[in-house]
């Protein structure tokens, strides 16, 4: 069987505020594969991993998945996809627990014992049942992240996910990738760290700050 | 996706944001404060004298009532929108328009079920007949879930922008126009002894109409707020 | 229907459309415009209760049916921009809209002024006048909202969702309007039979009606090319065009 491209981007063009951030830009994404996007900012990283999500659309140019445009039918699309952007999605008011647990019922997925489980894996320890305002930076950032380990999507769209993470908190994340990759899945992120060490099929798109 | 996972999605959105409003009680509370306030600046303002009251209790009951709905609205969408859990609600497998439908369901309760089951007492500060309290119930039990729905969309074109509220506002109360028309007539009708299902009637008719279209017109309205 | 719009969702198709139209327009405006009100204003015959102050009918009139045709219009233009995602589209909406809010305007303006002396009062919470005014207010929605965003390709769409929304309350707004009208009825007012206007009136009206509707035509379509090229201003074919002084 033909390897077939996950994701494709195709010639995708755009402007914002009079600035164009990317023009015809072309790329795909096969099943095991992860790309790091880099640049400066202000380049259109966020810009693009948004449209790649859907949530903004592209002045040209078509994004495929599984060899279908996404806007043809989105909601299958969304239940393949995992996007934790720069606004993580985490309530302040609810705590760690609610927090995942609404996530989980609202992407669809069985809410059991494992979410316990993995707040304490991700040093969550005991504060599981604590508003997550009142957590620090990092703290709160896992408690997004515990969605890589929760949910069957293939594709993870990750916007700097290891900001605010400690030394272990970003091994375990690669490790977790590592394992995505591994059972089939894709990985689109953007960050500053240098992953050649750790991922060597590792994919890179470099867009430039464009005038 | 089987059926059950539809409800747990609507039952998950719903009281997620009724459980933030019953610990920030101030969601709760302050349009009913708000609610009696405005009605107790008409008589300061006109006078006391109880049949110029009797005459005018219906529309300052509603108009009241449009006040302190559009008091929750800019929050409806204001803090997922802020956190990001509204791009969380747009990638999820399931129609954002179900999600929108819970979330104005949630935004009766908070603000609407309140002045519903407040309304006979304000009715009677009001020095309304008797016979015009069942009216004045009903008319807001069918009519404030019918303002969230379409104050909904008013939010929802607004969460993006920096000083939404006052831009909703504008929006949203020339649409309320015919609600307010029918139900202060539906008081009206009732407190002369007449039959006022009629507009009871119409007020149904377009809580049905709204119930269908103004989710699609939310959830639209969301994704190009956030895009 | 797709088939016939396709073409034009490519900016340049409609520029080139909008200026083969624009003649056609600027020539009934001004041929209608100037017979219409030397007729209606100079030679139509005094009404026999009101005098000259009914003349004020060439004017009010067709402005307050251009007020709800544009924003009929206005709002077709909205629904093909969702539906098929057609950019010009939007921008015709927002063409439109400023116009739109113009005419209802001065149809607000002329009727207030031909009021004072038929109903002794600048103004008078009739049906018509009412809905008018809310139908103002949905005209200024639109456009705030779209002066309210930063990016204009969401201000756009989120204007047209407004469009959309509106024209599905505006009769819903007007029927309720009329109905609270005929329940509160206080003054007597004295209202016009359209159909028993004499025909002397009834064709420099109709003339006014046609120019009122030539001139939004233009003015739509003068802003609509202005709006296509400041979206395409980058485009090379816009350049050329700049180039050429056209």
């Amino acid at each position: 069987m033909r390897i077939t491209n996950l994701l494709e981007i195709k010639s995708v063009t755009c402007t914002k505020q009079e600035r164009c951030l990317f023009e015809s830009l072309s790329f795909s994404l096969e099943a095991g594969q992860i790309m790091q996007i880099e640049g400066p900012n202000g380049a259109g990283k966020t810009s693009l991993l948004r449209i790649i999500s859907g949530f903004a659309r592209p002045d040209e140019g078509e994004i495929h998945f599984e060899g279908q445009p996404i806007s043809d039918n989105y909601d299958e699309y969304a239940a393949q996809l995992l996007f934790i952007g720069h606004k993580t999605g985490v309530n302040g008011q609810l705590t760690a627990y609610e927090n995942v647990c609404h996530w989980l019922r609202v992407h669809g997925c069985q809410v059991d014992e494992r979410a316990y489980d993995l707040l304490s894996l991700l040093g969550l320890v005991g504060l599981e049942d604590v508003p997550v305002r009142t957590l620090s930076a990092g703290q709160q950032r896992r408690v997004a992240l515990v969605r890589l380990w929760l949910n069957n999507a293939k594709l993870w769209i990750l916007d700097e996910p290891f900001t605010a993470l400690d030394k272990k908190g970003v091994r375990q994340l690669q490790i977790r990738f590592s394992e995505h990759l591994a059972q089939g899945g894709a990985i689109l992120l953007t960050t500053h760290q240098d992953l050649t060490t750790h991922f060597a099929a590792l994919k890179t798109l470099v867009l430039e700050y464009q005038l | 996706m089987a059926q059950h996972s539809y409800w747990q999605l609507f039952f998950s959105v719903y009281s997620k944001d009724v459980t933030l409003a019953f610990r920030q009680r101030s969601e709760i509370v302050n349009p009913l404060l708000f609610f009696l306030i405005v009605i107790t600046l008409f008589p300061l303002a006109i006078g006391p004298e109880p049949a110029l009251l009797k005459r005018m209790a219906p529309g300052i009951i509603w108009v009241a009532a449009l006040l302190s709905t559009m008091l929750g609205l800019d929050k409806l969408f204001r803090d997922d929108y802020n956190d990001g859990s509204l791009e969380q609600l747009i990638a999820s497998p399931y129609p954002l328009s179900l999600s929108v439908l819970a979330k104005v369901f949630a935004h009766w309760t908070i603000t609407g079920l309140p002045m519903v089951l407040m309304a006979p007492m304000f009715a009677l500060l009001m020095n309304l007949e008797s016979q015009a309290l069942g009216a004045t119930v009903l008319t807001l039990l069918i009519g404030t879930p019918l303002l969230s729905f379409i104050g909904a969309i008013g939010a929802a074109l607004t969460v993006g922008l920096q000083k939404g509220g006052i831009l909703m506002s504008l929006l949203v109360l020339p649409l309320y126009i015919p609600v307010l028309i029918f139900a202060t007539s539906a008081i009206d009708t009732s407190s002369m002894s007449l039959a006022y299902g009629g507009q009871l009637a119409i007020l149904g008719a377009m809580l049905a109409v709204a119930s269908v279209c103004a989710p699609i017109a939310i959830s639209s309205a969301l994704k190009v707020s956030v895009s | 229907m797709w088939k016939w719009l396709h073409p034009y969702a490519k900016a340049e198709r409609a520029y080139q459309l909008c200026n083969t139209l624009m003649p056609y327009f600027a020539v009934i405006t001004v041929v209608c415009l100037t017979v219409g009100w030397v007729w209606g204003l100079a030679y139509a015959p005094a009404d026999y209760q009101q005098k000259d102050s009914y003349r004020i009918i060439f004017i009010h009139v067709p402005s307050a049916i251009l007020s709800m045709g544009a924003y009929s219009s206005m709002a077709i233009a909205a629904i093909i921009a969702l539906v098929w995602q057609i950019r010009n589209a939007e921008l015709a909406v927002i063409s439109i809209a400023p116009v739109g809010a113009a005419m209802t305007a001065i149809a607000l303006i002329t009727g207030a002024a031909w009021g004072k002396p038929m109903w002794g009062a600048w103004w008078v919470w009739d049906a018509r006048l009412t809905s008018e005014l809310i139908l103002l207010f949905l005209y200024l929605g639109v456009l705030s909202l779209y002066h309210a965003f930063e990016d204009k390709k969401s201000a756009g769409r989120a204007a047209c969702i407004l469009a959309v929304v509106g024209v599905i309350n505006l009769p819903i707004i007007h029927f309720s309007v009329e109905w609270w009208n005929t329940l509160h009825q206080g003054a007597t007012i004295t209202k016009f039979d359209t159909s028993a206007i004499d025909s002397s009136m009834l064709w420099p009206l109709l003339i006014n009606i046609i120019a009122f509707a030539g001139f939004v035509g233009v003015v739509t379509l003068i802003r609509l090319k202005n709006e296509i090229l400041q979206c395409e201003r980058h485009r090379p074919w816009v350049r050329e065009l700049v180039g050429r002084g056209e």
